[in-house]
């Protein structure tokens, strides 16, 4: 075996014992900054404009609690299911790992549900992308996390079948951690829209 | 397997992320709604809450600072937020003088 690879044998988790995978990981990390500056300046658009409703209604008039604390508490539970996948990973355990990637999806499926639930219920009301440049603004923000969501699923899937076909393996394992940050980072920007868009707007 | 080996059987460090991210969900919940508080501290609030829950994401569950690579992927996140603190921050500020 190479010097590199045998620095990360004994001390690193499955998913960094190669060189390859550490960079692969890293460059992940990369990406998930760009995403932050994607998010931000979606952020930024939304935040300047929530205020011009126009003849449209208002964020006030639009969010409700109990819908948007539903959707919270299934993202950041799947976040935390997605942990425990990478936990039991870790503890060499397939089935394990397998148990709570699925229960991960179904959260995140269940997100998905609701929030197309929402958007629908939005544009019943007369809120559509149409109507102001409040909704323009929140459509694409809240939509484009959302679109991250359902690629997220489907990805998802994939890496569930790759270790149904080939089981644990350093590749593998490289690939199930980094859906894992992806599907962590994906509750990380949900809680600044939690915060910044629905909590703001239903206090402004 | 070495790294089985001193491997904990329980998952505190998730546990302990999740129920403190729930704790904080539900706090800036409270302190939006019914707290009573002005605007601008009911958003002051929320926005500090935010930020140690999505620090608790990166630092609990992503273990962001483990690996060789630890302290590159710390520091591009750490400017990734600097990077979305100016454009955030920065345009509100800017456009507040003209709407």
């Amino acid at each position: 075996m190479a010097e590199a690879a045998h620095r990360y044998d004994e001390t690193m988790p499955l998913e960094y014992r190669t060189e390859e995978s550490r960079l692969n990981i890293l460059g992940f990390w990369i990406f998930l900054g760009a995403e932050v500056a994607l998010f931000a300046t979606l952020f930024a658009t939304y935040l300047v404009l929530f205020q011009r409703t126009g003849s449209g209604p208002t964020a006030k008039d639009l969010f409700e609690v109990k819908d948007v604390l539903i959707e919270t508490l299934l993202l950041l539970t799947s976040s935390f299911t997605c942990g425990l996948a990478i936990f039991e990973m870790r503890r060499n355990r397939l089935s394990g790992l397998l148990t709570w990637l699925l229960v991960t999806l179904l959260l995140g499926a269940g997100f998905i549900t609701f929030e197309i639930r929402e958007f629908i219920h939005y544009v019943h009301e007369g809120a559509t992308m149409q109507t102001s440049a409040f909704l323009s603004s929140f459509f694409v923000l809240v939509g484009t996390h959302g679109a991250h969501v359902s690629l997220g699923i489907g990805w998802m899937i994939l890496i569930i079948i790759q270790l149904l076909q080939r089981g644990f393996t350093p590749r593998t394992a490289r690939k199930v951690f980094i859906v894992s940050l992806y599907w962590h980072f994906l509750d990380v920007v949900w809680i600044f829209i939690f915060t910044l868009v629905y909590l703001t707007g239903m206090v402004i | 397997m070495g790294a089985n080996n001193h491997h904990e059987s329980f998952p505190w460090k998730h546990v302990v992320g999740f129920v403190l991210s729930l704790v904080l969900t539900f706090a800036a919940l409270w302190v939006a709604l019914s707290s009573g508080l002005t605007a601008k501290a009911i958003i002051g609030v929320i926005v500090i809450f935010a930020i140690i829950q999505a620090s608790l994401q990166l630092f609990m569950f992503m273990h962001m600072t483990e690996s060789d690579s630890g302290k590159i992927q710390t520091i591009n996140m750490a400017y990734a937020f600097f990077i979305a603190i100016v454009v955030v921050a920065g345009s509100v500020w800017t456009m507040s003088f003209v709407l």
